[in-house]
């Protein structure tokens, strides 16, 4: 393999890696593309490839099987995508053996869906109209191409944003383009991205680094790793053209050591960069230069702040440290550091090759393009979704997540993890962007968004968020240190039925003054999940403090499970699944709960076929 | 220069560019509270992670409250200090750490010097509003320091002192959260880690969760004994510290009033260490001409530089760090050790006693003075050459213990014949004394003339390294200072490199020297306090007739009758040490090892 | 002064670590991922041998160690199990998860089984969310999981082990 040198060199690369594919797999082969993220393994996609593999092979059929990165469609995995000659994409779900024999035996032979089979209709936008449907910018590559192939990637037009940007523009020029893009930061605090590049680039320096920060830490979300595992190429494009608009020639991946399956296909996608010549000396000929490194987190939440992620990245605690001076200035070992988030590098080469205006289009009026959300919690169809910026949260709930899991009923969203707040009913048509989220009293954050129904009680889930945040504090100011621990117990009071109606001033006083005095971008947004659970949700705590009860049944000492001996049918069905031998009874006659012995786990409730267990 | 024009509290100002809210604030008389924050800055000494929170002032137009420490003043900044907002955070921030804090301020040690009772006292604390969790760590006590990490606020001082400007490695702030604290490797006792000793971390702990190891109880017990002769020895340095705890100016030199607490407090000798010091300096003096000397006729054994070894902060910094060192180091013991041992042969003789008869307390500016009196090397028969040693703060706390007004007390005089001293002796106290001192009567022996210039100017100042060149009638001999183990380490570096350029070397640990003792009143972060005591000690120096420790009558004295001549067979036996290698190393396990 | 012992071939595989890494002290993260992935856990001997190779004070080390929840002193379970607390997992019941974890292994989290085979932790979100709740053990990573197949799967390890 020659390294590339020019455009035209790229260009020659691009036609044969078509001409080889085309020459392996004829016209009438049927592709099939297989999702293999974490999740897609976790659920049998390796079990399935094989068989797929095998099956196709025995029987002869002409088929093209692509490994590819998350497809989004989580909740069904294992995903498998197959196109006919000459056919749509049709995606399926929940795919095993079993259902690999009916999908090759009906469709791919007949071209008939197999009724088992679990369709999945959704299709993604790829045009500009804002429809209330996704539009991946982003995630463009994701579930398409091959990420340990880049060939895969150079088809899909990759390294072309690299090339033109290094051969034909100044840093400036590039950097007008992003500036004028609208494009924010996409890890949590929104800060527009060109002009983080600029300042980055007018600081004076001996050296200069660019670090990408894949320190995905909020618990659901999970579209850094999706990208790194999907299209790790499009990560290392952008920040090879960061390094050359920033004056930087080298790079940093700062990622969690708990993604092994993401670090391992970035270093194979470094690798083949490298033998490319898309890193190293000399790119596309030009004078510029850079190559990356990797540098792993070890289970540290605040890493994902920019000043606590160089302090770790330079071997010390990650504690966060008073800005300014920012990264941009003085960041890693003191040099000037532009630190960008996986997400935000992945929409770079798309901007650079359609143009600030394309991008410009797509959003609302300071929040541009389009954002990757990870739904889970109580939805239907948990995955990863990309939407413009400016969908309103029903669509992105209701039409795209499918609405509310077992009919129940929608209570609330969390959007921005530990640091971002609950969202209600009244804020559901909401068009999502940074200011108005902020504004609602939670933040984008890096996009998780757990769905909650009317079994989760709020009061508990802001014991829950503080609980982590307790957690993973690294400990250096007084409020977060402190604070965070002494709202927790306040929290625990409340949810433990000993809580009183002064507690909740105490609380709010509290979380206020956190917010108002951490130290660090997580600290000061650590009491968000009261505030907004206190904001929205004022009645559940009074419910707690004034009647000691919990709306939602979920409060475990606030909950009490009885059988009604009218509708007990004495099965035994719960006494055998009850793991405390907590329920008494003989067969065919009423059972009774001991409350001493039940831990409130809620099995025997799940598992009564009549309805018979209750909760107070 | 560039200016900055702000408004703090209505009133403007114009501040130079890189002013922080909280020294433009202190420039106006506007007084911000902190706890993190200290800086000492003839010492290069800044701790500022804007960590504690206390500092949180209202800034028009910002979305939070700015901590004053870290926030740089711009042109046009509008500041609040103690608006409803600001005033809130700071309570319930305040709260939060006494949420976390042991209630025994009327049975701390600290009550009354403790920077987190006076914040709390003046923000008007009256009661705890939160309340949970205390953090539970068990209590580390040393032979110098004790370490009671409940207390700890995380300030983070004594790991910005123990490691930016020591070096020494010992504390850092260990696990996360609401467990974060600072601690030592593996959360040990400091007793066999890396620890000198040298008690800066406690003189600079706005808490009591660092302090000095009391042995107040025993020297009590031994004044209470009839059957002993309690004798006390006291530094150079604490006479001109000690007026401090009882409301005198800093550097207040209370040398009188000390002799009389002492004698009140029923000590049967009150001599002077000072005696030892000039004792030190015929030895350590003796010592480098003769080893210089060697050097000089192309001895490759004469271990060049000569490095001082009255500090035992640095001695055990060379031990645990440097042990391949220690053959630099001066064998001359330290004057708490010289005076305990003659104490315990000649005067125990002249007196007709046993030695075992005689308690020898010392009174030190130091902490690591504890751990140096108990090293084993240094007791006969199980019987130590200084039994207690006990720091400035200790006496203070013993004065007021024994219902002693120091402030109306008569001056008194130092007994005889240990109370005699030069002025050479006193300026042991400061950095680049011991050396001064050692010139001054090393020149003389060497070229056999009167030194013209007795204060040897070059060799001054509160530079953390300082070298001079001293013309011994045609031998230049060159002569490196250093304070601070941080600055030490820079020095002992080129040592071990082979490419130091000194012929001696004056080290102490502490910052400043002794004055700056880990013992000392605290100076809570004023330079000024520093630098008042040093000069001090020069002004004694000034005042006395005798300034060179080989005219000293009592040292010429002693000679004659008994040691005979410095560096003779009796001085080795009594006055000189050996160096031990301390540093952890880890082994390598084999099947003899498992069987232990 | 205390010693510690190490093995002689483990002294040497921490050497190798270090100088791998330059002896750089800004590796130190690396350094230790490499030492814990060869000898299991970083007891202090461990970090005592780093500490002297990088030329940093071990307090430094051991206060990097107890930051970060990855680094741990003792050694894990020959299958070390983690159950996933991230929100999604906790929304669809994890903690019912990890209480029946905690019964059928009888030890707490944190702990390790008498006969060493399991050890029980909690860790944030493995970015399985689709799958919640999840439980990985030994970097296998079980999703759906409810407490009725929580005895299933331990018995495929006690199965293996027989």
């Amino acid at each position: 393999m020659n390294v590339v040198k020019t455009l035209d060199d790229l260009m020659c690369v691009r036609n044969a890696a078509v001409a080889f594919s085309e020459s392996n797999h004829p016209a009438e082969s049927v592709e099939i593309k297989i999702s293999m993220a974490t999740c897609g393994i976790a659920a049998g996609a390796r079990e399935v490839n094989n068989y797929l593999a095998a099956l196709t092979k025995r029987e002869q059929i002409p088929v093209n099987i692509v490994q590819t990165g998350c497809m989004g469609y989580c909740y069904a995995e294992p995903t498998i995508e197959v196109t006919l000659p000459g056919g749509e994409p049709v995606v399926f779900g929940f795919v095993n053996n079993a259902k690999v024999d009916n999908i090759v035996t009906h469709y791919i032979r007949k071209g008939v869906m197999p009724e088992d089979a679990v369709w999945i209709k959704d299709k993604v936008q790829t045009g500009t109209d804002s429809s209330p449907r996704q539009l991946h910018i982003a995630l463009r590559n994701c579930g398409h191409i091959d990420p340990e192939n880049i060939d895969d990637y150079i088809k899909a037009d990759g390294y072309l944003a690299l090339g033109k940007t290094v051969t034909q523009m100044t840093p400036d020029q590039v950097i007008k383009i992003i500036m004028d893009s609208g494009l924010r930061g996409r890890g949590g605090g929104g800060f527009p991205t060109g002009l983080k590049w600029q300042i980055t680039r007018k600081v004076e320096a001996s050296r200069k680094y660019v670090v990408c920060n894949a320190d995905e830490g909020d618990p659901g979300a999970f579209m850094d790793r999706s990208i790194l595992e999907g299209d790790p190429h499009t990560v290392i494009e952008a920040m090879v053209i960061n390094g050359y608009c920033t004056g930087a020639d080298r790079g940093l991946v700062y990622i969690r050591a708990e993604y092994p399956l993401a670090i391992e296909r970035l270093k194979v996608a470094m690798r083949q960069a490298r033998e490319y010549g898309f890193l190293g000396e000399r790119i596309f000929g030009t004078d510029f230069s850079f190559d990356i490194e990797i540098r792993y987190g070890a289970g540290a939440f605040v890493c994902g702040e920019e000043t606590a992620l160089i302090h770790s990245m330079e071997g010390k605690r990650g504690e966060a440290t008073v800005k300014p001076p920012f990264p941009s200035e003085s960041g890693y070992n003191g040099f000037p550091t532009n630190v960008n988030n996986v997400e935000t590098y992945a929409n770079i080469p798309a901007i650079i090759l359609k143009g600030a205006e394309w991008f410009g289009r797509i959003g609302t009026g300071k929040s541009k393009g389009t954002k990757v959300f990870a739904l889970a919690g109580k939805i239907n169809k948990v995955g990863l979704v990309e939407v413009p910026m400016g969908t309103t949260l029903r669509e992105v709930i209701f039409q795209i997540g499918g609405g509310i899991k077992d009919g129940k009923k929608f209570k609330a969203v969390q959007t921005g993890g530990p640091s971002g707040g609950c969202l209600t009913e009244k804020h559901l048509d909401l068009p999502i962007d940074y200011d108005n989220l902020l504004a609602a009293g939670s933040m984008m954050g890096s996009g998780g968004m757990i769905v909650m129904d009317e079994d989760d009680c709020m009061v508990a889930m802001a014991q829950f968020y503080l609980d982590f945040s307790v957690e993973e504090s690294c400990g250096k100011c007084t409020p977060c240190r402190i604070g965070n621990k002494r709202l927790h117990e306040i929290l625990q009071k409340i949810t433990s039925g000993v809580g009183e109606e002064s507690d909740l001033e105490r609380l709010r006083n509290l979380a206020i003054v956190i917010k108002d005095t951490a130290l660090c971008g997580l600290g000061q947004t650590s009491p968000n999940p009261v505030l907004s659970t206190m904001n929205n949700f004022y009645d559940e705590y009074i419910a707690h403090v004034r009647n000691q009860a919990c709306p939602a049944h979920q409060c475990r000492k606030l909950t009490q499970y009885f059988i009604d001996p009218e509708k007990c049918t004495g099965c035994t069905l719960c006494s055998r699944s009850c793991s405390v031998d907590a329920i008494k009874g003989e067969r065919k006659t009423p059972h009774v709960i001991d409350p001493i012995l039940c831990v409130r786990c809620g099995t025997c409730f799940d598992k009564c076929k009549f309805n018979a267990v209750y909760v107070h | 220069m560039k200016t900055i024009k702000l408004i703090i509290n209505r009133k403007e100002l114009e501040v130079p560019a890189g002013t922080t809210i909280l020294e433009a604030a202190r420039s106006i008389g506007v007084r911000i509270p902190t706890l993190c924050h200290m800086k000492l800055e003839d010492l290069h000494y800044e701790n500022n992670p804007g960590a504690c929170r206390i500092c949180v002032v209202e800034v028009e137009g910002r979305r939070n409250l700015a901590p004053a420490c870290k926030t740089e003043c711009t042109d046009g900044l509008v500041v609040k200090t103690y608006t409803p907002r600001v005033m809130n955070a700071r309570r319930i921030i305040m709260e939060l750490i006494l949420s976390n804090h042991p209630f025994e301020c009327l049975t701390c040690s600290k009550n009354g010097h403790c920077e987190l009772q006076t914040v709390a006292h003046d923000l008007g604390i009256r009661e705890v509003r939160y309340s949970g969790e205390q953090s539970v760590f068990p209590i580390d006590r040393s032979p110098s320091i004790v370490r009671n990490v409940n207390k700890c606020i995380m300030c983070r001082r004594c790991e910005t002192m123990c490691n930016s400007i020591q070096t020494v490695g010992a504390l850092t702030a260990v696990n996360r959260g609401f467990q974060a604290v600072v601690s030592t490797a593996f959360e040990k006792d400091m007793k066999g880690s890396i620890c000198s000793y040298c008690g800066q971390c406690v003189s600079i702990c706005p808490v009591n969760a660092l302090s000095g190891r009391s042995n107040q109880q025993e020297v009590l017990d031994a004044l209470d004994n009839p059957d002993k002769i309690v004798i006390a020895q006291t530094a150079p340095a604490v006479r001109v510290a000690l007026g401090r705890d009882f409301g005198f100016e800093p550097g207040t030199l209370v040398t009188g009033k000390m002799v009389s607490a002492l004698r009140n407090l029923g000590f049967d000798y009150v001599f002077d260490t000072d005696f030892a010091a000039d004792l030190t300096i015929m030895e350590e003096g003796t010592e480098l001409l003769q080893r210089l000397t060697g050097y000089l006729h192309g001895e490759k054994k004469e271990k060049i530089p000569l490095m001082t070894s009255c500090c035992p902060g640095w001695v055990n910094f060379v031990e645990k760090h440097y042990p391949e060192l220690t053959g630099n180091l001066s064998t001359a013991k330290s004057p708490q050790q010289m005076f305990g041992s003659i104490i315990k042969s000649y005067f125990a003789d002249k007196l007709g006693v046993e030695r075992e008869k005689i308690v020898v307390v010392s009174i030190m500016p130091c902490l690591a003075k504890k751990y140096e009196a108990g090293r084993q090397e240094f007791s006969v028969n199980g019987n130590p050459d200084v039994d207690i040693s006990i720091y400035t703060r200790e006496l203070a706390r013993l004065i007021r213990y024994a219902n002693i007004n120091f402030e109306e007390l008569p001056d008194g005089e130092f007994d005889q014949p240990f109370g005699e001293s030069t002025g050479a002796a006193v300026i042991f106290g400061t950095t680049g004394g011991v050396i001064e001192a050692a010139c001054r009567t090393a020149y003389e022996l060497y070229t056999k003339k009167p030194l013209e210039h007795i204060e040897i100017e070059a060799l001054r100042g509160m530079e953390g390294i300082r070298s001079g060149v001293i013309d011994f009638d045609g031998l230049p001999v060159r002569i490196g200072i250093a304070h601070g183990l941080g600055n030490a380490r820079k020095l002992i570096e080129e040592v071990k490199n082979g490419t130091s350029p000194y012929h001696a070397i004056e080290i102490m640990a502490c910052p400043g020297g002794c004055i700056g003792g880990g013992g000392q009143p605290f100076h809570r972060g004023n330079m000024e306090v520093l630098r008042r005591r040093a000069s001090s000690l020069y002004q004694v120096d000034k005042g006395k007739n005798i300034r060179k420790s080989h005219e000293n009558p009592a040292i010429i004295r002693l000679y004659k009758e008994y040691l005979g001549e410095p560096c003779g067979p009796l001085s080795h036996q009594l006055l000189h040490t050996h160096y031990f290698d301390r540093k952890n190393t880890v082994g390598i396990l084999n099947e003899t090892n498992k069987e232990e | 002064m205390e010693t510690l012992y190490l093995s002689h071939s483990n002294i040497t595989k921490l050497h190798a670590i270090c100088e791998e890494y330059n002896n750089d002290p800004g590796e130190l993260i690396n350094v230790l991922h490499a030492a814990q992935g060869a000898l299991g856990y970083l007891p202090a001997e461990v970090q005592e041998v780093i500490a002297s190779k990088l030329k940093i004070p071990v307090s430094k080390v051991y206060g990097v160690v107890t930051f970060y929840s990855f680094f741990t002193m003792t050694p894990n379970g020959k299958y070390p199990v983690s159950v996933c607390l991230g929100t999604a997992c906790y929304v669809r019941g994890a903690e019912k998860i990890l209480e029946e974890l905690e019964r059928q292994l009888e030890i707490k989290v944190g702990e390790t089984t008498q006969d060493g085979l399991f050890s029980l932790d909690c860790l944030r979100c493995v970015g399985a969310c689709g799958l919640a709740p999840v439980i990985s053990i030994g970097g296998k990573v079980y999703g759906r999981v409810t407490p009725e197949k929580v005895k299933k799967i331990l018995s495929e390890y006690y199965f293996q082990e027989k």
